[in-house]
């Protein structure tokens, strides 16, 4: 039986989880203890864009694209300063060509399981049980930790938004980390 | 997907599902099939259901039968290490997980390019 503390008794008891870690205050107290200025985070206020999917899931084309720095063997791996770049990985590949490297998260339980940054058999399984009609050819992956937003917004988001157009997607699930 | 609910919320993403796990699991536990499949149909049915734009939906699975995890997350005693990291000057040297991905990367690269590699700024365009 696993110790737990009052608070914790009572929040499982009544169904209530405690907070989220809120990542923006803690990356704002780890630069103010750090000496730097605080991080720009993007912020949309507003109602953002919304396309209703239109059609059953089972007759869908899904996409996949993921931010946790996974490449394939044989693909040049990226690197961490501010790398716009991005890799097409087809979506039949085997999951022990799959490599991750990154530097904003443990990367352990990644490198023993891709799917937890990259749910491609999962998704595989899904299509195989037809609760999606199928998983787009080729997902798309790049490496999340890009200070520049601008960079992001003007180079890199429009360029994989293309390639899923031309794929006719019709959803796409995006897995950062 | 997301396991940064101040973040996506600040972004305003159309739609999306929050799952309470650390870092580097935002779609289940590693060899936790039944777990991952688990998040992913409610992930799908997210894009299904959600009405109004700009939901976040928390999923119901807990990382440990304690939050004690969060406590240190980002906080001082993690940082020795990840300031130990961050003393390493960041290049653009690609970093491979393998010694073996490098030398399979470069002989791709010499063979016939890396055609899956999609560089987009001027200072990478020789690099195909």
């Amino acid at each position: 039986m696993a110790k737990i503390s009052l608070k914790e008794w009572y929040l499982q008891k009544h169904h209530m989880h405690s907070e989220p870690i809120d990542y923006i205050q803690r990356t704002f107290e780890q630069y103010a203890r750090l000496g730097y200025p605080p991080y720009q985070w993007v912020n949309n206020p507003g109602e953002p864009p919304f396309v209703p999917l239109g059609k059953a899931l089972r007759d869908a084309r899904v996409g996949l694209v993921a931010s946790g720095g996974i490449y394939r063997l044989g693909q040049v791996a990226f690197h961490y300063k501010d790398d716009c770049s991005f890799r097409l990985i087809p979506t039949t590949v085997k999951l022990n060509e799959l490599r991750v490297t990154h530097f904003a998260y443990d990367l352990t339980d990644a490198r023993a399981d891709p799917n937890v940054v990259f749910p491609l058999e999962t998704l595989r399984d899904l299509a195989e049980l037809s609760r999606i009609g199928e998983l787009s050819p080729h997902a798309y992956t790049f490496m999340g930790g890009i200070y520049s937003s601008r960079k992001v917004k003007e180079i890199l988001a429009p360029a994989i938004a293309d390639r899923l157009v031309k794929d006719r997607v019709d959803v796409v699930i995006l897995v950062p980390v | 997907m997301s396991s940064a609910y101040s973040i996506t919320r600040s972004v305003n993403t159309p739609r999306a599902v929050y799952l309470d796990f650390p870092l580097g699991h935002t779609a289940g536990k590693p060899g936790d099939k039944a777990l991952q499949r688990k998040v992913m149909i409610d992930t799908l049915s997210a894009l299904d259901t959600i009405q109004v734009p700009g939901t976040i939906r928390t999923l119901p699975y807990r990382w440990a039968t304690t939050d004690a995890w969060k406590d240190k997350v980002m906080r001082p005693d993690s940082e020795k290490k990840k300031h130990a990291d961050d003393r390493v000057e960041r290049s653009t040297d690609p970093q491979y997980q393998f010694e073996g991905d490098r030398q399979a990367a470069e002989l791709n690269l010499a063979d016939n390019g890396c055609t899956d590699c999609i560089w987009l700024e001027p200072q990478d365009l020789g690099k195909q």
